[in-house]
């Protein structure tokens, strides 16, 4: 099973320290073979499409705590195993907010 | 209240399949006994469930589960006296970590040396002293963390099978006094080729499950390729580690695509390459470079991996370089001469575009009895000679076949191809073969 876990905006900014834990994490899971992509994301364009007009709207945004700025594509073998690495990635991480969802596949 | 304790122990599960791996196989170096050291490591999953609910998850709860399983393994080795030669070493262990409880955790998750527990406690699930049976059965619930259900369920078979297995697996290593280390130098390619055979088992087991089948069974390709990324880290000079995780890592590519609407499945030329799964192959192509870097020659496994990347680099079937692939597979027959192997280059050649000496090289085959039973054979003759326009012949070819296969929507499938070339036979008004 796959989970997307995303990171919005407005966590706390790494230091050294955190980032050194967090790269060591990143580590971990990569060896475990659970980790199978990760990448920071920019603020970008909002795209709203309405009776067939597209209206674009350039960031930053004001509600910046529903944006995302970073996700992990996890592989792991259920939510609860998702959840648990969820906690140890907050435990560096510090205050913030996030989500994690299941990727549908071909398993459902 | 009744619902938080069930989040906690799910949450107790989550940390033991994350963790139970290190857990046995830190363990097994101290007691020397891999089964002892899994029972040692299930009190101290007893111990989570009764504690966690109530005190929460602590910070680090692999080393909670570690130290704790050391701790029960002092009470039991004072409890029961035929472990009494194993509290010498326990004692000194212990010993050597004490100094404030914090370091004690600290220490018992020391990554390298639980990395170097880890690697020998796969060569010692796929130990040569072991059937090939046993070896699965050992790996998944040993490495993989998987309850006896689980693996019966994955393997198609009932939970006594598999306990009865696992118990005399266990009970095989201890009285065959198997050492637990990495294997000497002299003896590493073939027990490796071992652990990559089990690896490569438990995900063909995965691979050939159905629609409709129990979850566990698609989830063991899943499994097989984890621990493989895992072996990989833990043996990045192996080129063949590599090969087999790059192999696995393209063939699950194609898994979304593998079975069409109806559930039948679809053969490869015939997949849509859209649906495969790119992630997967990009992380193929990675470790088969990884594998090539190592500048080594290729073994079986690289070879099975560049002919996958072949087929991984087409973006249509037509793209599809199959003289490459024959050229593989001819580098694979001369590795591990196999009739199976030669059917597949039988297959590469004839669609390279030389479909009679594809044929040519499948009547060899079936004038062998090796592949009698094999409906793969007929399957892939039916084929190529459907494609010459000898309709007769290539509908009993299929018939044959689809007799031969136990799999339901194969069955089908092969009978629908045998209709087809009656009724191309048919609209040509031929009668001859």
């Amino acid at each position: 099973m796959r989970f997307l876990m995303t990171v919005n905006a407005g966590a706390s900014a790494p230091d050294e320290q955190l980032y050194a834990e967090m790269g060591k994490f990143v580590e971990e899971l990569t060896r475990a073979g659970v980790l199978l992509a990760t990448g920071g994301l920019d603020p970008g364009t909002h795209v709203t499409s309405s009776g067939g007009k597209i209206t674009l709207t350039d960031g930053p945004f004001s509600e910046s705590k529903e944006v995302i700025v970073s996700f992990a594509l996890l592989e792991v073998r259920s939510k609860d195993e998702a959840v648990e690495l969820a906690r140890r990635f907050w435990k560096i991480a510090g205050d913030g907010e996030g989500d994690i969802r299941q990727v549908f596949g071909p398993e459902g | 209240m009744t619902t938080d304790i069930a989040a906690a122990h799910r949450a107790v599960d989550a940390v033991w399949r994350i963790e139970s791996a290190r857990i046995i196989a830190g363990l097994a170096r101290l007691v020397r006994d891999v089964g002892l050291a899994e029972e040692l490591a299930q009190d101290a999953l007893v111990a989570a469930l009764e504690q966690w609910p109530a005190e929460g998850i602590p910070a680090k709860p692999g080393a909670w589960l570690m130290l704790t399983a050391r701790h029960r393994a002092i009470d039991r080795i004072r409890r029961e006296e035929r472990f009494a030669g194993k509290l010498a070493l326990l004692g000194r262990e212990l010993e050597a970590e004490q100094g404030g409880a914090p370091a004690e955790f600290e220490a018992a998750g020391d990554d390298e040396r639980i990395d170097d527990d880890l690697l020998r406690l796969m060569f010692i699930s796929c130990h040569p002293v072991l059937s090939t049976e046993a070896r699965v059965v050992l790996t998944l619930r040993l490495l993989g963390g998987l309850t006896t259900g689980e693996i019966a369920r994955g393997l198609l078979t009932t939970e006594p099978v598999i306990a009865k297995r696992i118990t005399r697996a266990k009970r095989t290593l201890a009285s065959s006094q198997v050492p637990f280390e990495v294997p000497p130098a002299k003896d590493r390619p073939a027990r490796l080729a071992s652990v990559l055979e089990v690896l490569y088992l438990v995900f063909n087991e995965g691979y050939s499950a159905m629609a409709g089948d129990d979850w566990m069974r698609p989830a063991l390709c899943t499994e097989a390729l984890r621990l493989g990324r895992v072996l990989a880290g833990l043996m990045p000079d192996e080129p063949e580690v590599h090969g087999l995780v790059a192999l696995m890592e393209i063939q699950a590519s194609r898994i979304p695509a593998r079975l069409g609407p109806d559930g039948l499945p679809v053969p490869l030329p015939e997949q849509n390459h859209g649906r495969w799964d790119h992630l997967l192959i990009r992380r193929g192509f990675t470790a088969l470079l990884r594998a090539q870097q190592l500048r080594r020659p290729p073994g079986p496994y690289v070879l099975q991996a560049a002919i996958a990347a072949c087929h991984a680099r087409a973006r249509t079937g037509a793209e599809t370089d199959w003289r490459q692939i024959a050229l593989l597979y001819e580098a694979l027959a001369a590795l591990t001469p196999s009739p199976v192997v030669e059917l597949n280059r039988a297959v590469a050649v004839a669609m390279a575009g030389d479909i009679e000496a594809g044929l040519r090289i499948t009547e060899d085959l079936a004038a062998g009895a090796e592949l009698a039973g094999y409906h793969h054979l007929p399957s892939v003759r039916g084929d190529l000679l459907a494609r010459l326009g000898q309709y007769v012949k290539a509908a009993g070819e299929f018939r044959r076949a689809a007799a031969l296969t136990r799999n339901n929507p194969e069955r089908t499938m092969l009978l629908r191809r045998a209709d087809d070339c009656d009724a191309q036979r048919q609209r040509r008004g031929d009668v001859s073969p």
